[in-house]
């Protein structure tokens, strides 16, 4: 339908857990939950230690706006409210629960009342769920839109396209039915317009399991997307699903789109069937370090060590662990990490895959400024960086950059383009600051001077 | 605790081609026409690329060894150099002569500006144009091919267009002429072309710009036989194999058209206004020296940018 489609990389696909239905793990034994697993502000603790707490219980309420609340995911004894140093690496203060292996459900469990569009938005901010898909932006935030005639589609993320990663074909291979709900809640509620899946056409099975909600509702389409990272990326998807560009430091909202990843709406659905909030979370386990790599269901909290030894244990030495796949996953210092909200992955990549090679001079090739989804020239961004040319950088829209790190992966040289990237949007936002800042003295001085004339 | 683990930033994969593999690509599509300089001109032609890829190697090797630098020969883009230097030299060149042109390419032109990767101009190119002009007798003193009775009797059949004609395009296609070792067979050159296109080391963009306009250009100049022409000389090697070195031709699609053309102009030019030889090694590394402007006059356009003034 849409002729041309953003450029990216092929990366191996390493599918290895797709036909691995999850299993759920044993209780673990303490649960760490931080209070920080969403953008936006920390949820604030309404737990004190010692209390008992249930399975779905509200033990941090929403910190602000945009914020979300949690739940406890086991149930047992706060142990302690605790500062503890996350992949981010900032502290955060977290809720250790003691597990008392009984997974009781919170007795105030029962399906939301939702009639209309506000009980819909007050039931997902309830439902603690947040963007799923990794990003971890509060879901209700996202679908509190002023005007719903501004929404002319909702594109339901099911590219997946990080290698490894399974827990989103997972879900519409398992949450197919849940997913349906998901549809016939934002069709109610959200007056859908259009609902289109889309799926990489390397998950036919998942394309037959959707497909036949397109023959149910006539809203509903399934859009079968080549295999290309980042094809799950929201500006990608919504370009190679509906053809538009969303332009820059404006929202998918802006070009009538609002993405959500398959695993969020079927956790929205779940909650709204059942009451029970997002406590849980489908992970793959994978990487050449694991012995049994596959999926598992798990409490929001459990330590990574809770998983992998679930998974057979190492089969070697693992030398890089990661939260999510490997193109943007995010390596952690040790296993006793927790499994977060947004967690769709951990992988313990043995010392053969964990050491990326060394850079080599750059040979000017133009592959990543080819491969770059975005139109950005990264070999370039790379020589203003190492100029400190602030100026530059801007003019090359580093701050665009949506670090897929498809430049890096394809760069032939080896060279660390996405990492330089990072580095050149802080150097050109401090380059920004300073510009304002002294816009503002200038505005004031010339205020100043008009004043006194 | 685990504090054995390595933290570092993503992606924590790679994709598999690396810059010696795109190298060695290019040699392997260097090939044929290796095969088919030793069918024409014999043996030698075998031994002036062996010996001027070796030089090349050692020279680079001796230069990072004596300034206690990282060696970088593994990456075989000197491999590379030697050979296309001594493809675009006589089957009768003078061992040492050659040398000498490596020396000049690998130790002037690559690495006092800092190695692979920050040369201006293509080293192998410029060390032709140093040999043109330090030994321009020995350059110019086009060998025959052997064995061949039939084979075009001037010096190089561009120097006497009139010879050109469609009734020796078979001899001309298959480098039945007289010429430098690696650019007579047209044949075994698109071979090459064909593997690089395929393997994706390289885009059609500026080999088919760079020969389209200057048999055009040709053509609008007077020349007598502009599309013949474009079969002699060294245009197809030139194009194929020389216009295309990454670090001395554009980044960007657009940046890639303007210098192809830009190529075949000025070769034409070069080919209808003056008697020099070497028209396309001159074209192209002037081409070579306005790249940097032609990247920052192409920027690609940023996904949804706004722009900056």
């Amino acid at each position: 339908m849409i002729g041309s489609r953003l450029k990216g990389v092929k990366v191996p696909h390493m599918k290895n857990t797709a036909g691995s239905v999850p299993r759920v793990i044993d209780t673990p034994k303490t649960v760490t939950i931080p209070m920080s697993m969403h953008i936006g502000a920390p949820a604030t603790p309404v737990v004190k230690v010692g209390e008992t707490v249930k399975v779905g219980q509200l033990i941090a309420e929403a910190g602000g706006f945009v914020s979300s609340p949690i739940y406890a995911s086991v149930s047992g004894k706060v142990k302690k409210l605790d500062d503890i140093l996350v992949s981010s690496g900032r502290f955060v203060k977290a809720i250790v629960i003691e597990a008392d292996g009984a997974q009781e459900p919170w007795e105030g469990i029962a399906p939301p009342e939702v009639t209309d569009f506000q009980s819909f938005i007050d039931a997902v901010k309830k439902s603690g769920v947040v963007g799923l898909g990794g990003a971890g932006f509060p879901t209700a935030v996202k679908l509190s839109v002023k005007d719903l005639n501004q929404v002319e589609a909702f594109i339901i993320n099911g590219a997946e396209c990080e290698p490894y990663v399974t827990s989103d074909t997972r879900t519409m291979l398992d949450d197919t039915d849940l997913l349906w709900d998901g549809v016939q809640l934002l069709k109610k509620y959200m007056n859908a317009k259009r609902i289109i899946f889309g799926i990489e056409n390397n998950k036919p099975e998942c394309v037959k399991k959707i497909e036949p909600f397109a023959q149910k509702e006539a809203i509903v389409e399934v859009q079968k997307l080549p295999p290309m990272y980042p094809q799950g990326g929201e500006k990608v998807l919504i370009y190679n699903t509906i053809g538009k560009t969303v332009p820059e430091g404006k929202l998918p909202l802006d070009v009538g789109a609002i993405v959500l990843n398959c695993t969020t709406l079927a956790a929205i659905a779940r909650y709204i069937k059942t009451g029970m909030p997002l406590v849980s979370k489908c992970v793959t386990v994978d990487g050449s370090a694991v012995a049994e790599p596959q999926n598992v269901i798990a409490p929001i909290g459990t330590p990574m060590a809770d998983l992998f030894n679930f998974c057979g244990g190492f089969k070697s030495e693992p030398k890089k662990l990661l939260y999510g796949g490997p193109m943007m996953g995010i390596a952690v210092p040790n296993v006793n990490v927790p499994i977060l909200k947004n967690t769709n992955a951990i992988l313990a990549l043995d010392a053969k895959d964990a050491v990326t090679p060394a850079p080599t001079a750059c040979i000017r090739c133009g592959t990543c400024v080819d491969v770059c989804p975005l139109g950005l020239m990264p070999a370039e961004i790379e020589v203003a960086f190492r100029q400190k040319d602030a100026a530059s950088l801007d003019k090359l829209k580093v701050n665009l950059c949506m670090e897929c790190g498809s430049c890096a992966f394809a760069c032939p040289a080896r060279r660390p383009l996405v990492q330089t990237n990072k580095l050149a949007k802080s150097m050109l936002s401090a380059y920004k600051a300073v510009q304002k800042a002294e816009a503002e003295r200038k505005a004031a001085k010339n205020k100043e001077e008009e004043a006194v004339k | 605790m685990n504090e054995n683990v390595i933290g570092s930033v993503s992606p924590h994969i790679r994709g598999r081609r690396d810059t010696k593999a795109i190298m060695l690509d290019v040699i392997i599509a260097l090939m044929p026409a290796l095969v088919a300089a030793v069918i024409l001109f014999g043996f030698r032609a075998l031994l002036l690329t062996v010996i001027s890829a070796g030089v090349c190697v050692i020279c680079e090797y001796a230069w990072e060894k004596a300034l206690k630098k990282e060696i970088t020969i593994g990456d075989l883009s000197a491999v590379v150099t030697g050979i296309i230097l001594a493809f675009n030299v006589p089957a009768t060149m003078p061992i040492w002569k050659l040398i000498f042109g490596d020396i000049a390419a690998i130790i002037l032109v690559k690495m006092l500006f800092g190695g692979i990767g920050c040369n201006f101009v293509n080293p192998a190119l410029t060390g032709r144009v140093i040999l043109f002009f330090s030994f321009t007798a020995d350059m110019t003193n086009y060998a025959f091919p052997k064995n061949t009775v039939d084979a075009l009797s001037s010096a190089t059949p561009l120097a006497v267009q009139s010879e050109l004609s469609w009734a020796n395009f078979l001899d001309l296609f298959l480098g039945r002429h007289g010429g430098v070792i690696g650019e007579v067979c047209t044949l075994a050159i698109l071979v090459g072309f064909v593997y690089l296109v395929a393997r994706k080391v390289i885009k059609p963009i500026i080999p088919l710009t760079f020969i389209g306009s200057e048999i055009l250009f040709a053509w609008l100049f007077g020349a007598e036989a502009p599309v013949l022409s474009a079969f002699a000389g060294g245009l197809m090697f030139g194009a194929v194999f020389m216009a295309t070195d990454y670090v001395t031709s554009p980044i960007t699609n657009k940046g890639k058209l303007i210098y192809g053309i830009g190529c075949g102009l000025l070769t034409a030019a070069i080919r209808c206004f003056s008697n020099s030889n070497g028209g396309v090694s001159f074209a192209i590394l002037l081409m070579n020296i306005v790249v940097p402007y032609l990247n920052d006059l192409t920027r690609s356009k940023p996904f949804g940018g706004v722009k900056v003034k």
